[in-house]
């Protein structure tokens, strides 16, 4: 699969798609593939404050568990909840319906430092 | 890759998931070379081994093999292992790879005379065939029809003595093979080529590990290490203190005298979560214990662990909760093994 050239990535494997004053975040399909079968999702909550590089969300396979990290500083705006019943969805489709949340941007120049889909598959690599 | 009792070992080699349900309705493939082979023979043998298991030697015959506990002086587990006898002087003991060095040691340090000890663990290669088809695609190879659980022969095959126990640590019919690992290629390639039509897959660590949890099945390191005893590691059918002195034997004594504080119970999430080692579970907000397994389910596709509570709160039925990064999630107690043995 081909990392969509409209999006940003950041270092952490998570992918960002612009959307008005929003972000909708999910992760790479390099990730969901180094994580294997997604079995369980923690999403975090509406309203909730995330941090640059901290904690958002926690992925689970069978044997492993991984943080996912916030690229930005917000407010969760929307939560993709079908991901917890249907977890698979990251598997299937990481840059469409496995989208994780949407994101207030509260610094607009956390956007600069994210990398172009060629600058993440150099990373890749 | 992962590194497993300084081996390197594959987590997976399609996906564990795959792996797993192979395994429980067709048939999976286990390279098992890691574990550790240790031969003992002489005149001496077998008071030898009956004087460092819990087990009763005396339970056993030549082509049967059982399942035992180590113990130190304290009661407490230094291994959880298999023995075969192979003659009335001559015995196999099947160790974790973990504790190879640890178990010699501890057998040379008891050693008597007439007694001869010999690790053969580097040259011998140890191969699982698990599933309901096993049987099938063993006897595509040789003639194992009459044998029985926990039972061995020895065989030759493609040139070279392989024993075959029906043995396993997955809750299925399955085998254990165990011969020079010059030949550990031949056999393993024969074998998936054997295996293709019944759908037979190479099975990784993950779905190892995802069907002994299920089976209910102890893992050193996890249910039992050097601070538990096996009396309250569920374990205890291997504690016969019905035979003569042991080495354990009068802490053991003791401790089923005094009762066990704690035990290992097998569990299922009801809330929507994944047990991992070492979360702690409480209850009413008194701390009752900690996982010591946990995954998701492939088979039933929910959290399920293993866990150390506190003895009066270890009954069938009991809810109690995991503290999963901070929050509670509800789990109850249930019969162990989560998954009944499913072979003949």
């Amino acid at each position: 699969m081909t990392n969509p050239t409209e999006l940003k990535y950041s270092k952490d494997h998570e992918w960002i798609k612009e959307d008005g004053e929003n972000i909708i975040v999910g992760i790479t399909d390099f990730a969901q593939k180094q994580l294997t079968d997604i079995v369980f999702v923690e999403l975090p909550e509406k309203g909730k404050q995330v941090e640059k590089d901290k904690q958002m969300a926690v992925v689970e396979s069978v044997k492993s568990v991984s943080d996912v990290f916030s690229p930005i500083s917000g407010e969760v705006v929307e939560v993709n909840d079908k991901l917890v019943d249907n977890p698979e969805t990251i598997n299937n489709d990481p840059y469409g319906e496995g989208w994780f949340v949407k994101i207030k941007v509260l610094d607009q120049s956390h956007l600069d430092g994210l990398m172009t889909s060629t600058e993440y598959e150099e990373l890749i690599k | 890759m992962v590194e497993f009792g300084g081996w390197d070992m594959p987590v997976f080699y399609t996906n564990v998931i795959d792996e797993h349900n192979c395994t429980r309705t067709k048939v999976g493939l286990f390279d098992i070379c890691h574990m550790g082979e240790f031969l003992i023979s002489g005149k001496s043998a077998f008071d030898f081994i009956q004087n460092i298991i819990t087990n009763d030697l005396r339970k056993l015959e030549v082509g049967k093999a059982f399942y035992t506990s180590l113990c130190l002086e304290n009661g407490h587990v230094i291994d959880d292992l298999f023995v075969y006898m192979l003659a009335d002087d001559k015995f196999m003991f099947v160790v974790n790879a973990s504790n190879i060095e640890k178990d010699f040691n501890w057998l040379i340090k008891h050693k008597i005379d007439g007694v001869d000890i010999i690790d053969k663990s580097k040259e011998t290669a140890k191969l699982d065939l698990q599933g309901p088809k096993s049987f099938d695609v063993l006897s595509k190879m040789v003639d194992v029809s009459d044998l029985k659980r926990f039972h061995f022969v020895e065989k030759d095959v493609l040139g070279v003595k392989i024993i075959i126990s029906r043995t396993g640590y997955t809750g299925e019919d399955g085998f254990e093979l165990y011969f020079d690992s010059s030949k550990a290629v031949d056999i393993w390639n024969r074998l998936l080529e054997l295996g293709k039509d019944d759908g037979i897959q190479p099975i990784g660590l993950g779905a190892r590990d995802t069907l002994r949890i299920e089976a209910g099945y102890s893992l050193y390191g996890h249910e039992l290490n050097e601070h538990i005893n096996p009396i309250e590691a569920s374990t205890g059918f291997v504690v016969k203190l019905d035979k003569d002195n042991f080495i354990g034997k009068d802490a053991l004594v003791r401790i089923k005298e005094r009762g066990i504080l704690r035990k290992v119970v097998a569990f299922e999430m009801i809330d929507r979560a994944i047990p991992r080692k070492g979360y702690t579970i409480v209850k009413d907000g008194t701390e009752l214990g900690y996982v010591t397994s946990g995954t998701m389910s492939p088979t039933f596709k929910k959290g399920i662990g293993l866990a150390f509570v506190k003895v009066n709160e270890s009954f069938v039925g009991n809810e109690i909760n995991i503290n999963i990064r901070g929050k509670l999630y509800l789990a109850k107690i249930v019969k162990k093994p989560i998954y009944a043995y499913n072979g003949r």
